[in-house]
């Protein structure tokens, strides 16, 4: 359909707004984080490469952003198993039971995470698991599950299940099927699973903030006790590096995702 | 290949098999057996137990009771993976990911067999239906015709002694099946497999088959060769079922060897008596019928019916005509183009010789499940 000039200009304005009221909070980071001054003003004052080199010296910051990598791979790995397997036995079970079984598993998504974080805390109190690897570990996989089950279901539910028969007739076992059949299938969104489990891990703080003690802090806690305590541009450097980290990471992503495609088709 | 292969397949087996879900039977005592090398085709519509009767000698689906052996052996509660049985599906069921070469590598590497041998293999089995140079190719960028090809060779590459093909070329246009149709059957021949192919389009199996067992509500109502089954049928179903034919349903009166059929005032006779109870019907091959004006003298038969042509059409060779009788049934009358020739609301009279007319219980069942 051909649109007006004036329509097409009033269209592309508004978009154009709406741009830049989703991603002017998250570029106004970037400049910050050049800052001289030990403030967060804006605009800064001045250029500095110090606030990341206190990110890379001060054993605060290092340690928590070592810690975060770490909780998020396993989470991420750990996640990604139960949940694939997960949707898996769903996809294969009658509607209704399978339906109801979805529903409790997704819960974790729409619980608000204060309730979580309490019950959550008051059950570590008691373990001993407040300040441990293990603690962050079982926590965050709880939040991350409902992610993957999402992604591996959606590609389930594309899946042609008369290819696993056609692997039957073919001499394949059951699980055999699944390896080289099932699984490179939905391995998209094995992968997007993966991915959304690793930045859910990586991103959290409110429980975070329950089960975290002075042994142990996650990025997203020791950016939250900086910014409260002193105004530290550091953090600003933090976001700057996550930002390009993440877009790196996702872009590349997309594109092997779109060449693979297109080399298929 | 040689001919020492030519008894290599395998014989198969069915005694009384029934599978029900729930109370519905989709399979009702089917038995039948298949010989060793043989080309046997299940005919039948949809929904009449042929592809669940492919299902059960797979594996893909259990029997609720029956004997299935393949090859002399038992193979009921054997999981499909075991059975060492090639198929072919009507949607091709190709692995997307995998190239074509390593499609049909695929059962090759399940059996641990040394690659060399493997890609002997499976290059034998892409020549042989002729898509050599597709190796590397994935399936999405193969027309249907190529890619059924492809799953033909993965089925085959394996050397299984059962090959089943489920509706293989429902999915392809009328020329494309015509010529897969000679190349099915040069394989058949080259392999000396047993095949079982399942259709329900009665000119395809007439094409392939060295018999055919036509089905109807999850039963067999007759297995046969085509032109037995054409010339003899058992049931009205199968009459009507293969080929086309014309029906003449009546009041009925048997006498001494022969049978007469009142049809709007007209009497018509066959020199035969059916056997049993069941009310008789008279079933006539369109060839086994002529048109003439009336009051003409009939080429053949002593019988005529009186009616009017309703369609006419010219098929090259010769012409075919529906004529429409007095009790409103159709009939359809083929005739060569050195004949008269008749136009659209011509009276004609339709005549045939009594003993060109099959005498077969009615039923009406028939008519229901053919539609």
């Amino acid at each position: 359909m051909e649109m007006k000039p004036l329509t097409r200009v009033l269209l592309g304005l508004v978009c154009l707004l709406v741009a830049i009221w989703l991603v002017a909070p998250t570029l106004v980071v970037v400049p910050m984080s050049f800052n001289e001054n030990k403030s967060l003003a804006f605009p800064p004052q001045g250029f500095s490469w110090q606030w990341y080199e206190n990110f890379a010296t001060n054993p605060d910051w290092s340690n928590s952003f070592l810690n975060s990598l770490k909780v998020a791979s396993i989470v991420a790995v750990l996640a990604t198993v139960l949940g694939t397997l997960a949707a898996f036995g769903l996809d294969r079970m009658k509607a209704r039971p399978a339906n109801l079984l979805r529903m409790l598993m997704l819960t974790p998504m729409v619980v608000p995470g204060v309730v979580l974080a309490i019950g959550i805390y008051a059950v570590y109190l008691d373990t001993q698991l407040v300040g441990t690897l293990l603690g962050f570990v079982l926590a965050h996989t709880i939040l991350a599950l409902p992610f993957v089950l999402i992604a591996v279901s959606a590609s389930l539910e594309v899946f042609d299940r008369r290819l696993e028969t056609a692997a039957a007739s073919l001499g394949a076992g059951a699980l055999t099927t699944f390896r080289t059949v099932t699984l490179p299938l939905i391995a998209p969104g094995v992968a997007s699973g993966m991915l959304f489990a690793f930045a859910t891990s990586f991103d959290e703080i409110v429980v975070s903030l329950f089960i975290t003690n002075p042994y142990l802090k996650t990025l997203p806690v020791q950016i939250f006790a900086s910014i409260t305590r002193d105004a530290d541009p550091t953090v600003a450097a933090v976001g700057t590096i996550l930002l390009f980290a993440t877009t790196i990471l996702i872009g590349g992503g997309m594109l092997l995702l779109g060449r693979e495609r297109k080399g298929r088709q | 290949m040689n001919p020492v292969q030519a008894s290599k397949g395998a014989a198969i087996d069915l005694e009384s098999i029934s599978k029900a879900y729930g109370g519905f039977k989709a399979l009702d005592g089917v038995s039948l057996r298949i010989e060793p090398g043989e080309f046997m085709t299940l005919l039948g519509p949809s929904g009449s137990g042929k592809t669940t009767t492919l299902n059960v000698i797979a594996g893909f689906t259990d029997v609720t009771s029956g004997k299935l052996l393949v090859g002399e052996k038992s193979v009921v509660g054997v999981p499909a993976h075991k059975r060492n049985i090639g198929v072919v599906f009507q949607h091709y069921a190709l692995f997307p990911h995998m190239s074509v070469g390593r499609n049909v590598a695929y059962p090759l590497t399940l059996r641990g067999i040394d690659q060399a041998t493997r890609q002997a293999r499976v290059a034998r089995a892409l020549d042989m239906v002729k898509m050599g140079d597709f190796a590397h190719r994935y399936p999405s960028e193969l027309s249907g015709g190529q890619q059924q090809r492809v799953a033909l060779a993965r089925a085959i590459v394996f050397d299984p002694p059962l090959l089943l093909m489920d509706e293989p070329l429902g999915a392809l246009d009328k020329k494309l099946r015509e010529w897969l149709q000679l190349e099915i059957k040069r394989i058949h021949r080259e392999l000396g497999t047993t095949f079982v192919y399942v259709t329900h389009d009665q000119e395809e199996a007439l094409v392939l088959s060295d018999r055919i067992a036509v089905f109807n509500r999850g039963r067999i109502e007759q297995v046969g060769t085509g032109r037995q089954l054409y010339d003899e049928p058992a049931t009205l179903f199968v009459g009507r079922f293969i080929g086309d034919s014309t029906v003449l349903r009546g009041q009925a009166r048997s006498d001494g060897n022969s049978t007469a059929l009142s049809i709007a005032g007209e009497t018509v006779t066959a020199p035969r008596r059916l056997a049993g109870e069941a009310s008789p019907v008279m079933l006539l091959r369109p060839e086994k019928l002529s048109l003439c004006r009336p009051g003409q003298n009939a080429a053949n038969g002593a019988n005529r019916l009186s009616g009017t042509i309703a369609e006419a059409i010219y098929l090259g060779s010769e012409s075919k005509y529906e004529v429409k009788l007095a009790d409103g049934s159709g009939a359809i009358v083929r005739s060569a183009l050195t004949g008269e020739s008749f136009g659209l609301g011509d009276k004609v009279e339709l005549c045939f010789d009594g003993t060109d007319a099959k005498l077969l219980a009615d039923d009406s069942t028939a008519d229901t499940t053919l539609t």
